[in-house]
């Protein structure tokens, strides 16, 4: 217990980085998820067969490869990022395909019947988009997108491997210097990951319960 | 173009207007493709010693090893999860709750933490046991990760079971044990095989977190030829190319098990999501929302 109070502040600042790193990269993979999203629901035949190697490309080969790739290969093709943007740019080249295929599912899980229905009854292009198809695809996209951003704050602990110092890291510090204490350090830095999935999880509870249909 | 519920079949106008995006599209991409090839050419990233090591015998040896090793740890990850899954998916459906509450204490628990913390954790737990403590804390963690996962699959599919079943046994006379051993498991893992092949390509994926702690797999013996020939980029596309055809293989399995065995019926809480689940150590497959 004592470790964990001594070393509170170094935790607060891991805790930080974490969080940082969550946003960041969580914002931009929402950017560049609804991106793919577009091109793969969209009527371009080209970026549709874009938009599907990409994302079958990204997710079945694992973070850890691609941070290996970025980490060792850019600096090496004499482009040099910082160890955080690296680690933002790895998560977000990772984490886009699957909000990708969380926003796709969402449109498609709205029958064609509804567009249908708006159209006959005289809306246009714009108004069938703001009254029917996008408040349903949002509310169906609510579950998935927080289990994605959820996997994400899990996957930030491989910038543990990768130069940052964050809580991951800071575990794998205080393991070494404290190796008596494992399992208070375990479960005390594990817990600021169950806050953090914790408030995703309660947002999108509040979220879906807003969207809810009357 | 198939119907779509975002735009109108087009015209003959928008038609044109969409190839002209498509050619757009095509030249912009081709920009793209070609200047990564570019910049890998310039900086003689296509030079042979680079891909040698990949044609070589003795290196495609390790490689092979470590592919070995890490479709084992996989292979035991899975085993150990399905069974961790049965056992706690189960005892979050018992109706004693001091059964009950730990199995979700349990779950809820190593879903929310990273599996790389959970390796390490137990990796420093096994530092001095004899054998291959590496190994043993990459198997341990994906377990109890994938674990939790296919608890709550488990959980998802036993309640996907329609209700008549279970008081029909009852009916009959059966046990609490009897209906959920010989009535309610089976059918549900029918319905829950395609979800736990997804979760099974999650596992593999994960394996790759053995470099954290150099247990033996095939990242590690890539970092072994990497470190040896100086070829980083071409080691990491080497393993990325590795992953992404045996994960497609997976994918392939469990859409064909889905379609031969299961038909349009779906786990609820995974149903539809499962095959996005992003994970180097991280589904929220079925979140529960």
């Amino acid at each position: 217990m004592d470790v964990l109070i001594d070393n509170a502040d170094v935790l607060f600042r891991a805790f930080g980085v974490t969080l940082k790193l969550l946003l960041v990269s969580g914002l931009l993979s929402l950017l560049f998820g609804t991106v793919l999203a577009a091109m793969r629901v969209g009527p371009v035949r080209v970026l549709n067969v874009a938009g599907t190697v990409y994302v079958n490309i990204f997710r079945n080969n694992p973070l850890l490869i691609l941070l290996l790739l970025l980490f060792f290969g850019l600096p090496k093709l004499g482009i040099h990022f910082s160890y955080f943007n690296l680690n933002v740019l790895a998560l977000t080249l990772y984490t886009s395909p699957f909000i990708c295929e969380a926003l796709r599912a969402g449109v498609n899980s709205i029958p064609i019947g509804q567009a249908e229905a708006a159209r006959s009854i005289g809306l246009g292009f714009t108004q069938t988009m703001r009254h029917v198809v996008l408040p349903q695809a949002f509310r169906a996209v609510v579950p998935p997108v927080a289990s994605v951003l959820i996997a994400l704050t899990k996957n930030t602990s491989l910038v543990s491997i990768f130069g940052l110092l964050d809580l991951t890291a800071r575990m794998k510090g205080l393991l070494n210097d404290y190796p008596s204490q494992l399992w208070w350090i375990f479960i005390g830095i594990a817990l600021f990951y169950v806050v953090i999935v914790e408030l995703i999880s309660l947002g999108a509870a509040l979220l879906e319960r807003r969207w809810r249909i009357a | 173009m198939a119907a779509s519920v975002l735009f109108d079949a087009p015209g003959p106008k928008t038609r044109a207007r969409h190839r002209l995006y498509g050619v757009v599209s095509a030249i912009v991409l081709a920009a793209i493709l070609g200047a990564i090839i570019w910049k890998l050419w310039e900086k003689d990233q296509f030079a042979y010693r680079y891909w040698e090591p990949f044609v070589t015998p003795r290196i495609i040896n390790v490689l092979l090893e470590g592919l070995y090793k890490t479709v084992g740890a996989a292979i035991f990850a899975v085993i150990g999860a399905v069974a961790f899954g049965i056992v706690f998916g189960v005892a979050k459906l018992s109706d004693h709750r001091l059964v009950r509450w730990p199995a979700w204490v349990v779950v809820e628990f190593f879903r929310a933490v990273p599996l790389l913390m959970v390796i390490i954790a137990t990796w420093y737990y096994l530092d001095a046991q004899p054998g291959n403590p590496a190994f043993v804390a990459l198997v341990v963690g994906l377990i109890l990760y994938n674990g939790s996962v296919i608890a709550e699959i488990v959980r998802a599919g036993i309640n996907a079971v329609p209700s008549g079943q279970a008081e029909a046994a009852y009916a009959i006379g059966m046990r609490k044990s009897q209906v959920m051993r010989i009535i309610l498991l089976p059918q549900a893992i029918k319905i829950m095989i395609p979800a736990i092949i997804s979760q099974a390509i999650v596992a593999l994926k994960d394996t790759s977190l053995g470099y954290a702690i150099l247990a033996p797999g095939i990242t590690v013996a890539g970092k072994l030829v990497y470190g040896e020939f100086r070829n980083t980029i071409q080691t990491a596309l080497v393993l990325a190319a590795f992953y992404i055809v045996l994960n497609l293989l997976l994918s392939a399995l469990a859409t064909w098990v889905q379609r031969r065995y299961v038909g349009e019926k779906q786990v609820e809480v995974v149903g539809g999501i499962v095959q996005s689940q992003p994970d180097a150590g991280a589904s929220g497959a079925g979140l529960r929302i």
